[in-house]
């Protein structure tokens, strides 16, 4: 049987209570919100690029705890990193919250494995993932839009 | 009949404070003591059954029901025993299967006190039926200019097919305000109505706050600008007495599955003389008189508005859970998820940080709260591991969360089987719920 503490581990609730690189960004180049219909979940990420770099990232928004932790451990882990890198950061997230963890590293994962409980939890995987599809594409495309993971 | 009619005098006395709060008040009079609830959970297999590995306290009634043993072994039956189809066939089973079809209609018509049998469309729900409205009655009666008014507190099924109509025809939707309460304020219902008012379409109780409208002053208001009036009563029928000669309203709909009945069935209760002029909605088999590819002419009433082979099972299964219900009495079932609502309202303003939404003179046994601190998702996730289930979200009525400024709500909602008891876990669930986040 899942465990609560699985979910809510220290990291989340410590990310949730006091997000990191949670402001605007005056000087994004790209602005995308991500919106979750079915719990009102809805946030706001906002990317420097450098060229292939992720100069700074930030977001902004409210929703439940696993996703407003999700977003803010996401930030501090792409920022710095080459589009290509975070690419490879969204598919290991997504992996690991859907329970498919063949071949995942511990190294690999880093402050990412806190999340590995949500693949317990399958009502709150969208949580999860909704701050990753957003910078995902944000990161694929310079227009400004909305969206969803309903 | 007399009953029926004694007891619509007593509500029509004091008209005045609202329906549903006098059905409530002389139901508590009535017979709390003698409400057997645990012989009623006797009667539902599945509250007994273990969830996460704690007992299901199952506080999502205004989403579901769950439903009696009775009912289950009616649609058993049915399909060991009586399986065939309706209106058709002159061989034995299909006339089993429409003596009990056609019986279950009487049912309905006199739990919620019809006219005739004429008056009592099954359909698919709620939905269904305000949809058969809008666009049926809607297309013919609703043009350009003129204005549809529904309140603020209403569920997106009672707002969106008016959006499609009012869209189509060019006509305006009016949005009657609700106050902090989450009371409909009825002064500004009312200089919302005007000749231009074609239909008003009101909630009997709202899914998402609990509120009880004063729906028979309301559609007293309405009928003197000259407009006609379908309640949504998905939430009324549940809890409250419904006497639909007494509301006086044209249209009443609500769905089987919110009172102890299968999914899939509903009512629309229409008077006789408007479902008469009223064109058909879907074309089909049942609802035709003869065809010809010159002319087809359309069945009498109900028919006319039944297309298809309707769904037996589930208009079997909701007589069996209205009988059941009145087995037990909605006056009596009324009087103690009025109990459940003030002892769990008493109990749940203890938990630090929570905050109820939908404080209404009138309230239904649904409580929607929100706790500082925690976003109702993650709520429902901790509670469902002590087996509690809650509804978290918007509650399919997103305009309300807008008008109270939050993204989401629990809730708990009670039905006929639930206990003081379940009550008290649910606040020990809270108390879990702050020790996660604190």
């Amino acid at each position: 049987m899942p465990e609560l503490q699985d979910l809510y581990q220290q990291i989340i609730l410590d990310h949730n209570k006091n997000p990191r690189n949670y402001r605007e960004l005056p000087n994004a180049t790209r602005k995308v919100e991500g919106y979750n219909p079915l719990c009102g979940d809805h946030y706001t990420v906002f990317l420097e690029l450098d060229g292939e770099t992720i100069k700074e990232i930030a977001f902004t928004g409210n929703g439940c705890a696993i996703s407003k932790a999700s977003a803010s451990v996401m930030s501090t882990t792409v920022k710095g990193k080459t589009r290509e890198e975070a690419e490879r950061y969204f598919d290991t997230f997504h992996r690991l919250v859907t329970g498919d963890r063949t071949g995942l590293s511990t190294d690999e994962l880093g402050r990412l494995a806190a999340f590995s409980g949500v693949s317990e939890f399958p009502a709150r995987v969208k949580c999860a993932s909704l701050a990753w599809h957003t910078l995902r594409t944000a990161l694929e495309n310079e227009a400004k839009e909305v969206v969803t993971t309903e | 009949m007399s009953a029926a009619k004694q007891s619509a005098g007593r509500r029509a006395q004091s008209a005045e404070v609202g329906v549903g709060a006098v059905g409530l008040r002389s139901a508590l009079s009535a017979l709390p003591s003698e409400y057997d609830v645990a012989r009623i959970r006797g009667d539902f297999p599945i509250l007994s059954r273990n969830v996460r590995g704690k007992q299901l306290v199952y506080l999502d009634n205004a989403a579901t029901t769950q439903k009696p043993q009775a009912v289950i072994d009616r649609i058993v039956r049915y399909y060991t025993e009586e399986n065939s189809n309706v209106h058709r066939g002159v061989h034995y089973l299909s006339e089993v299967a429409t003596a009990a079809y056609e019986s279950a209609r009487t049912t309905v018509k006199n739990f919620i006190h019809a006219r005739d049998e004429k008056e009592i469309v099954f359909t698919r729900g709620t939905t269904e039926g305000i949809n058969l409205v809008a666009q049926s009655w809607g297309r013919t009666n609703v043009g350009t200019g003129d204005e549809v008014v529904i309140t603020a507190i209403e569920h997106h099924s009672n707002i969106v097919p008016w959006q499609l109509l009012c869209a189509e025809k060019k006509a305006t939707l009016r949005i009657a305000p609700v106050n902090d309460a989450g009371d409909v304020i009825l002064d500004e219902f009312r200089a919302l109505l005007n000749d231009r008012t074609k239909i008003v379409a009101i909630g009997h109780a709202s899914n998402a706050l609990g509120t009880i409208n004063p729906i028979k002053q309301m559609i007293a208001m309405a009928h003197d600008a000259g407009a006609v009036v379908i309640v949504d009563g998905a939430q009324g029928v549940p809890h409250l007495p419904i006497d639909a000669q007494d509301l006086g309203c044209e249209f009443y709909a609500f769905s089987g599955h919110k009172v102890y009945a299968p999914t899939g069935i509903g009512v629309l209760y229409g008077k006789e003389a408007i479902l008469d002029a009223m064109p058909p909605w879907q074309g089909g088999g049942d609802m035709i008189l003869s065809v010809t590819f010159e002319k087809t002419t359309y069945n009498a009433l109900p028919y006319k508005f039944e297309a298809g082979t309707p769904n037996i099972e589930g208009v079997i299964g909701l007589a069996t859970a209205l009988d059941y219900v009145s087995g037990v009495g909605i006056e009596a079932i009324a009087a103690h998820e009025h109990d459940l609502e003030r002892y769990a309202t008493r109990r749940l303003l203890e938990v630090e940080g929570l905050t109820i939404i939908g404080t209404a003179k009138a309230k239904a046994s649904v409580i929607s709260f929100t706790l500082e601190g925690v976003h109702p998702h993650d709520i429902g996730t901790i509670l469902d591991q002590e087996g509690i289930a809650i509804r978290t979200g918007h509650h399919c009525a997103q305009p309300i969360m807008l008008r109270f400024n939050i993204p989401a709500t629990g809730r708990a909602s009670f039905g006929m089987y639930n206990t003081r008891e379940e009550a008290d876990v649910l606040v020990s669930g809270l108390k879990k719920v702050i020790e996660v986040f604190r």
